[in-house]
């Protein structure tokens, strides 16, 4: 079984964030890259599947040279090649096209993606690439059990869970529940020292995509205010807070 | 003459383009250090609070984990299961793993410190083979016994016995050891016993088993490092064969000797980072913690403790690694003039044992004072146990007492370092009679041409620490001649004089080589955290001086020298109040201490 992994290149959750003085990027100096962690999840059970199956594992990341590590680490955990897209990564729907891209010309069972990454949350990557390439997808995965031809998938909808059964090759979306937090693997000091052996491809795109999303501006949440504990006895001030301050009510 | 060679700080000038500094380590190095951290928030974070409950299994069970993850055969070769890391990163990663808890730091430091390098260093190859790669996994775990009850400071005096069998193949050893850390859940223990009248002990090796008259004692109550397994162990007639002898007869206090210079730097890597997650600590409290309607950040008090705990962990950092790196190039020297390789690294280490010394103390005084400034800035919360920073506190005690105290680490710096110029490695006494011949014009305020430097007045600074400590070494050894290595009072001051020259040296030659990588203006603080620690080094220097001229000189002589300490000593240039609050509002505005990678 052939298995890519679609890694997106992320600020670490504890970074402080700011932005160029245009608004328009993240500053990156000081930022720390981390595998999104929706992809982790998707890695990790990818390498159970290795582990278990033997199959072979790929990693995929579009952006620049940054990407490179969290592409190591991902060797170092247990991937067996990484491919590394040299193109701008700002917007899903290019991002989408060029993995996609990648993949009708290499043949693989399943295509992960993390749901969505954690620095813009647009959740689109992994439906662009089922559409594009015509495949099955499923999303929000929380639950994969395989065999060579199909995949038995547990994904998560409002009213609870949904399994369903689909053909392979396919595309799954995952997120926590695909494998547990203490499932996550960290990559050994062997590890890490076998993959800077193990090949890192760096591919300039063939085509380009248009973005068709421009940023204006980008800002941070409004600060919260400090918390004002009312008393119980102070019903009174509580409402007028309400309805002059909080203006709610 | 004096490349490469232990001590030549003292009477050579190094270029900043030969030392290293964290920020060099490279990507597969950095790869390393974030999986070992991510190891530490996973398996050692979440466990803090427990550990300060006597949870010997919790320690076992880390290790192992530890073992598994390849964090524990950093230093051991390769071809014995390890991974044949380099010095610094084999450090910084010790550093990394011992920050949260003084438990694991040291059931870590004994283990892969104290508990290997004998078998490494001193071990048959046949040794080597059988334990390096079970000490490298983690399947056993090793543990040290040196210490006695009445053999503390004083190791060659151990009561230990082994004796030769008849039929020469074994020897029986009968003892009792104490303060063995890791006792509990080992299976290497490393143990010296005086065979016969032998002048000095020997090293031996053996698997635990109680059959073979190996017993423990209870659990040790202690200060700190609760969940450090820490017992007595006693060899009742414990046969080991022959075999398994480190080195040779009668060469055990030489192994015990040598394999603490590893335990004394790697001791200091764990201090540094202890320093640094503790000062973190204490930057967040400070930042939420409001009295008067004020974060307690923003008062003076609290910015100047912030400032020197600052400057003592970016010199702790900056000698250790400088020193790491200087061992590590001396190996790859000895290697390639074909030196076998472990008797490069022991060489090396051997070579620059004044250094290693000198960051034992220096970094277990920083995180000595580091963590009691912790509990003021966190004040009555601080002294409860709820806190990160109490345990913080007692576990740092043990720092200036392990490894050999901090005042034998003292006097075995001047010692060394006068066995070094008597034996004329190092040039000391020539280049005191030239900084003597100096004086005159040195009274007159003429300096001593320096190399340029975008830190001139800096770098003065620094030249002029050691020429005073040179000068007042030459005071001292003229005066007593033999007889100094008796003035134990005289020794611990030329002591602070020689580490305030390294560490000062050190953070110039950091600054200086992160001003060329990152330019100035990106330098500012630890242009201020050089300032700051410049002026503190000056107190104690000034001190120390004067306990030195006043024992060591009278009449006119003690005038000049008086005089000259002035001159020497001057810090008056720099604005320090606006420095420590300008350091401190730095840790303010970055929420950390943002001087590490």
């Amino acid at each position: 079984m052939n298995i890519l992994v679609c890694i997106s290149c992320v600020p670490d959750t504890t970074s402080k964030i700011n932005f160029t003085q245009n608004k328009k990027k993240l500053d990156e100096e000081g930022i720390t890259f981390i595998i999104n962690p929706y992809d982790e999840f998707c890695l990790t059970k990818a390498i159970f599947m290795k582990e278990s199956s033997g199959a072979n594992v790929t990693v995929i990341s579009v952006g620049d040279s940054k990407s490179e590590s969290v592409l190591r680490k991902a060797l170092a955990i247990g991937a067996d090649n990484a491919v590394r897209i040299n193109a701008d990564s700002d917007s899903s729907k290019s991002v989408a096209n060029l993995i996609a891209d990648y993949c009708s010309k290499n043949k693989f069972d399943i295509i992960f993606c993390g749901r969505e990454s954690i620095d813009f949350n647009g959740g689109q990557v992994p439906g662009f690439i089922a559409a594009k390439l015509n495949l099955p997808f499923i999303n929000s995965c929380v639950g994969l059990d395989y065999t060579d031809d199909k995949i038995n998938a547990k994904r998560e909808i409002d009213s609870g869970h949904e399994m369903c059964e689909c053909s392979l090759p396919a595309v799954v979306a995952g997120q926590k529940g695909l494998v547990e937090e203490k499932d996550l693997k960290i990559p050994s000091m062997r590890g890490i020292m076998t993959a800077r052996t193990k090949p890192l491809e760096i591919l300039d795109p063939e085509s380009t995509y248009n973005n068709n999303i421009e940023i204006l501006e980008l800002s941070k949440p409004s600060e919260r205010s400090d918390c004002k504990i009312i008393s119980e006895d102070n019903v009174g001030e509580l409402v007028q807070l309400l309805h002059k301050e909080a203006k709610v009510i | 003459m004096n490349k490469q060679i232990g001590c030549s700080f003292l009477v050579e000038e190094t270029n900043f383009n030969n030392v290293f500094i964290i920020e060099e380590f490279d990507k597969t190095s950095l790869q390393m250090i974030e999986a070992t951290r991510e190891f530490v928030k996973k398996e050692i974070e979440p466990n803090v609070h427990e550990l300060e409950n006597k949870n010997y299994e919790l320690v076992k069970k880390i290790m192992k984990k530890a073992g598994e993850m390849g964090l524990l055969g950093l230093n051991i070769p390769e071809e014995y299961g390890g991974f044949g890391m380099g010095f610094n990163l084999s450090m910084f990663i010790c550093g990394e793993m011992s920050c949260d808890s003084g438990s694991i730091a040291t059931a870590y430091g004994a283990h892969t410190g104290i508990g290997t390098y004998p078998i490494l260093y001193y071990g048959s190859e046949d040794i080597k083979k059988e334990f390096l790669p079970k000490i490298a996994s983690g399947e056993w775990i090793a543990c040290y016994n040196l210490t006695e009850p009445e053999a503390g400071s004083d190791a060659n005096s151990g009561k230990t016995i082994a004796v030769l069998s008849n039929d020469k193949k074994s020897y029986e050893i009968t003892g009792q050891k104490i303060w063995i850390s890791n006792a509990g859940f080992s299976e290497v223990f490393i143990v010296f016993a005086r065979i016969e009248n032998d002048k000095n002990i020997t090293g031996f090796v053996l698997k635990k088993s109680e059959s073979n008259g190996v017993t423990l004692g209870e659990e040790e109550k202690k200060l700190g490092l609760s969940s450090s397994s820490t017992r007595q162990v006693f060899y009742d007639k414990t046969i080991v064969p022959s075999q398994q002898i480190l080195g040779e007869r009668n060469g055990g206090f030489k192994i015990a000797m040598n394999s603490l210079n590893v335990g004394r730097i790697k001791l200091c890597a764990a201090t540094t980072a202890a320093a640094e997650k503790v000062l973190n600590i204490s930057i967040s409290y400070a930042l939420q913690r409001k009295q008067f309607n004020t974060a307690i950040i923003d008062y003076g008090a609290i910015q100047e403790k912030f400032a020197h705990m600052a400057t003592k962990t970016y010199a702790s950092n900056a000698a250790l690694y400088r020193a790491g790196n200087d061992i590590e190039t001396k190996i790859s020297e000895l290697i390639k003039n074909g030196t076998e390789k472990t008797d490069a690294k022991l060489q090396s280490l051997l070579s620059y044992a004044v250094e290693c010394a000198i960051m034992k103390v220096y970094g277990s005084e920083v995180i000595m004072y580091v963590s009691d400034q912790a509990i003021q800035i966190h004040g009555g919360m601080g002294y409860s146990a709820d806190t990160l920073v109490e345990p913080a506190y007692r576990d740092a005690r043990i720092s200036r007492i392990y490894e050999g105290t901090n005042e034998i680490n003292r006097m075995l710096i001047v010692e060394m370092t006068l066995k070094k110029a008597i034996k004329k490695e190092l040039n000391i006494f020539k280049k005191i009679k030239e900084i003597r011949k100096r004086i005159p014009l040195t009274l007159l305020g003429i300096n001593k041409k320096i190399v340029k430097s975008s830190l001139s007045k800096e770098k003065q600074i620094v030249v002029n620490i050691k020429d005073l400590t040179l000068l007042l070494l030459g005071l001292a050894a003229q005066k007593f001649k033999a007889k100094l290595v008796k003035e134990q009072e005289l020794l611990l001051r030329i002591a602070d004089l020689i580490i305030e020259t390294y560490i000062s040296e050190s953070v110039l030659l950091k600054t200086e080589k992160l001003i060329k990588l990152n330019g100035k203006e990106n330098c500012i603080t630890q242009i201020k955290m050089l300032q700051n620690h410049l002026c503190e080094s000056l107190n104690t220097i000034k001190q120390a001086s004067q306990e030195i001229i006043t024992t060591c000189s009278s009449g006119f002589e003690k005038k000049i020298l008086f005089i000259l300490l002035n001159k020497l000593s001057n810090s008056n240039d720099f604005k320090i109040k606006e420095i420590r609050r300008e350091i401190a509002l730095r840790l303010k505005n970055d929420g950390k201490y943002g001087f590490s990678i």
